[in-house]
This record gives C-alpha cells, sequence and structure tokens, in this order.
C-alpha cells in the first residue's frame, strides 16, 4: 500500500472502503491508576516526543499542572481526593484520548481525512485536513480534543502513531517509572489487566475491576481502576460513555435521508425531463395568441 | 480517429462537466491517510548519564546529523536508554525534560570565577581555572596540613578544604574520586547524591 505506514479502518467524511484484506495487531495502552505516584513523567514525554510546549500555568490548589488539557497538552494527569469505604483516598489518574473503537470524534467530523481510525486501534488527527469546525469535541464522550487557538485546528493524544508505526511504544509508556503505563497487543493488556485485578482484590479492593466500556466499543486506553464500579470518582471518568444521540441521529439517521431526498430530488427531475420535457409553447397557440391580441387592438 | 465537428463539442462539454464536477468536490476520496515522519530515524544515538540525582538513570541523547565533517550536531531528542539496567528506558518528569535543560538559555556553559569583594562573575578558561584552583589548593594544604597531633601520632589531616563530587558518579568515579581526595588528607568530603 503506497503512502501509508498503517492501515486504515476508518476516514472521516469519506465514503471510499479501505482496504481490508489484511489483518494488523490491535494494540492498547494499559494505565493501572493503583501504581500511578502522580510524577507527571508522561506528561513531560509526550511534549517532548510531540514537540509541545504549553504556557506556564498558574496553581489552582490542586497539583493539576496544567488544569486542563490543551492543544499543547494532550495528557493531564488528575488527581482527586475522595472519602470512600477505606477512608481518605488519593485518586490520580492520566486523562487523555481514549482512542475507541466506535469513535464519536471521527463520526462527526464532516472534513475529509481530519480524522483517521488505524486497524491497530489508533484514531490519530490529521491537521491539515482539519477545517476546525470543534465538532469533533461534540462528538467525544471523554471531552478530549482541544483547539488549538494558533491555527483553529483540533489537536489531541496521538497514542504516538509514528512511534507505533516504526514498532516503538508510545513516549508516555516508555518514561513511565513505575509501571504504570503498559503497551502492548489488546489482548496481552486485557490479561495483564485480569492479573491486576486478582491481586487488587486480594489486598482488598473488592471492586477493582477493568474499564474497558462498551458503550464506544471498548476503548485502546484502558484503565485498571481500584473502584471499578464508580469510575467517575477519578475527576468524572464517565461511567458508561456512549457517543452523544444528537451526534447519532445526525450522522446515522439526518444525514443520509437528506443525501436521500437531494438523490430522489434530482432523479426526479431528469425523470420529469424525459417525461414530459420542457414546457414549450407551439407555434398554433402562439399565433392564436397573438391573433387574440390583435383582435383587442 | 475522425471527429466531426458535433462530436468534438460533444466530447469537450463531457470532459468539462466530468472535470467541473471533481473540482467542486463530487469526487470520492481515497481512504489515505500517513502517520507523522518517525523523527530520529538517521539521527545520531549517544549514551549518556542523567545529571540529576544519584539514581544515575541511563539517557540516549538523539542529535542531528550523522557526525560528517560539515555536519553541525545540535540534540533534538532525549529518552531513556532501555539497556540500561537501573532505568531501563523509563526516566522521572526532570528526566524527562532535559532537553530544554541542555537548550537552557541559563545553563553554565564554561567556567566562571567571582574575585574576593566583587559582585560579577568573570568568565575564564579551562586552563586558567584548573591552574587556579590547584594553585589556591597547593597554598591552603601548604599553610593548614596537620601532619601530627598534639600527642605526635601522625594524623595527615587537610581540615581547610572540602571536596563536593557530582551525583551521577559511577562506581569506578567514585573510587577514584575519593582516592584523590583522601590521598590529599581532606576529611570533608561529600557527594550530591540526592535531587
Amino acid at each position: 500500500m503506497a503512502l501509508q505506514s498503517l492501515d486504515i479502518a476508518k476516514r472521516s467524511a469519506t465514503t471510499t472502503e479501505p482496504p481490508q484484506a489484511r489483518k494488523t495487531l490491535e494494540v492498547a495502552k494499559l494505565i493501572d491508576v493503583s501504581k500511578c505516584i502522580g510524577c507527571k513523567a508522561c506528561q513531560v514525554a509526550c511534549m517532548q516526543w510531540n514537540d509541545l510546549r504549553d504556557e506556564v500555568g498558574t496553581c489552582a490548589g490542586t497539583y493539576d499542572n496544567p488544569r486542563d488539557m490543551t492543544d499543547q497538552s494532550w495528557t493531564v494527569m488528575r488527581y482527586a481526593e475522595v472519602e470512600t469505604d477505606r477512608g481518605l483516598e488519593w485518586l490520580i489518574r492520566k486523562d487523555g484520548c481514549m482512542h475507541c473503537e466506535d469513535p464519536g470524534c471521527l463520526k462527526a467530523c464532516p472534513a475529509p481525512g481530519a480524522i483517521i481510525k488505524y486497524t491497530n486501534g489508533i484514531v490519530d488527527f490529521h491537521q491539515e485536513n482539519c477545517i476546525g469546525c470543534g465538532y469533533c469535541i461534540a462528538g467525544c464522550p471523554f471531552n478530549v480534543p482541544r483547539i488549538s487557538k494558533k491555527d483553529s485546528k483540533a489537536y489531541k493524544c496521538t497514542l504516538c502513531s509514528d512511534r507505533v508505526a516504526v514498532g516503538l511504544e508510545p513516549a508516555c509508556v516508555k518514561v513511565c517509572p513505575t509501571g504504570c503505563i503498559s503497551f502492548g497487543s489488546k489482548a496481552d493488556m486485557q490479561d495483564l489487566a485480569e492479573e491486576r485485578v486478582t491481586e487488587l482484590k486480594e489486598r482488598g479492593f473488592t471492586n477493582a475491576g477493568l474499564y474497558d466500556p462498551a458503550g464506544v466499543g471498548g476503548t485502546h486506553v484502558m484503565y485498571v481502576l481500584n473502584h471499578a464500579d464508580q469510575p467517575t470518582l477519578y475527576s468524572g471518568l464517565p461511567a458508561n460513555p456512549t457517543i452523544a444521540p444528537t451526534v447519532t441521529l445526525w450522522k446515522s439517521i439526518a444525514k443520509p435521508l437528506a443525501m436521500a431526498g437531494i438523490a430522489a430530488a434530482a432523479l426526479g427531475g431528469l425523470f420529469h425531463y424525459v417525461m414530459k420535457g420542457p414546457n414549450e409553447v407551439s407555434k398554433e397557440v402562439e399565433a392564436e395568441v397573438e391573433k387574440e391580441l390583435e383582435a383587442e387592438k | 480517429m475522425q471527429l466531426s465537428r458535433r462530436q468534438f463539442f460533444k466530447v469537450a462539454a463531457g470532459g468539462l462537466t466530468g472535470s467541473s464536477l471533481v473540482a467542486m468536490g463530487f469526487s470520492p476520496t481515497a481512504a489515505l491517510a500517513e502517520v507523522r515522519s518517525f523523527k530520529l530515524a538517521r539521527s545520531t544515538e549517544t549514551r549518556n548519564t542523567c545529571p540529576y540525582c544519584s539514581v544515575g538513570c541511563g539517557i540516549i541523547m538523539y542529535s542531528l546529523g550523522d557526525r560528517a565533517k560539515n555536519a553541525h550536531a545540535e540534540i533534538i531528542h532525549i529518552e531513556g536508554d532501555p539497556d540500561h539496567p537501573v532505568n531501563r528506558g523509563t526516566l522521572c518528569p526532570k528526566g524527562a525534560g532535559l532537553l530544554d535543560f541542555v537548550h537552557s538559555k541559563n545553563r553554565l556553559r564554561y567556567p566562571e570565577v567571582r574575585e574576593p569583594g566583587s559582585k560579577e562573575w568573570k568568565r575564564v578558561g579551562w586552563d586558567e581555572a584548573f591552574d587556579r584552583i590547584a594553585k589556591l589548593m597547593k597554598e591552603d594544604r601548604d599553610a593548614n596540613f596537620v601532619a601530627k597531633n598534639a600527642d605526635g601520632t601522625t594524623v595527615n589531616r587537610w581540615l581547610t578544604t572540602g571536596f563536593l563530587a557530582a551525583s551521577a558518579s559511577s562506581n569506578e568515579a567514585g573510587y577514584i574520586t575519593h582516592k584523590v581526595v583522601r590521598n590529599l588528607g581532606m576529611l570533608a568530603f561529600d557527594n550530591q547524591a540526592r535531587v
């Protein structure tokens, strides 16, 4: 295949089917929040690899820095202090793109080729095709994409598609000093998560589990949560993320209906032209009318 | 091929209509996309040790060019060395941000001296710095070296000068530093073993 190093599964606003004969490895990143110490090495490594530098922020009373994801900060550590049955717990979550199997951003995107889903599961933004409409933000169940003020284009984590394409792990995975972030095939990551969940359950976290939400077809960034029954404890991680009904209604129902309407109108016009032809006045009628007009004079 | 005047107009009109439709965006686009090119493909890799704390993580510095005579190297990326037994590719946030440390405007790049009584730092050459340090150390040692204590026991102490070594020393570098410092009789000796 020419011009690409990863096979494409879906391309925004494109109706032609990508080649599908080959089967590539489905990859995933596993974030075990129970091992995270909140050091932010992943944030720094992300900026280094992707040539991003965010502005120096201000303290808002928490360790969250920057306070939210931006076009320059594609991943942000979110720190939540919550009271659970185990007492006060400090739950730290690395927030960023989840690389959904059924990406809402891609579904909502009207710009051909601005959002790509590769067959290995990575969802990537191609800024050269982005028109800056922001529909990807409306389509995202995790509120991840951010529009840059410099070029009005949307940016988010690429799962280091440039590294994965040459057989490397993402920058955040490589740097993580506690081994909280792992990368590999999705099946391996699910196995690893299962082992870890068993360990956590033995240690008293009875509700520990894997976060791989079915509402978006599963994700290629998964969490091991020690309170998997309450994902919202982790700075508002949605419990049942789904693509917004407005996006589904618009893209799956309204758009095909409108397209059918346009096609029907065009086809109807053609049939009318063929069957009835142009609305012409015959010579006889014209002569009659002229006669009448002269008679009136 | 023979084309009549009428056929020629038909072909021309058909071509114009087709190309206009394509130009107006009615052509289906191919499902193509390419990831950002791998930026380290042919860069030079240099092994080093992170300069911050005494953990001494292994790093790989990626620099522009292939060491050709006319190519001027510049470090473009730094990440952990996966073959290093200490960190196996991982780094802390400080180590992960080394690239900006290397290129920082505030980085000390040459020896400087602040003369007694002066407020200003003055740039000096490496030879000058080494000569000056050696001369001052010798003067101080000659003046303050204690060969024997009050009881007449040989002690060979030099108490008026101390030595602070770097944090990320290997065992071998640490051994040599220790030998040099203790051979001079110096007692106040530490290394910056913490962040």
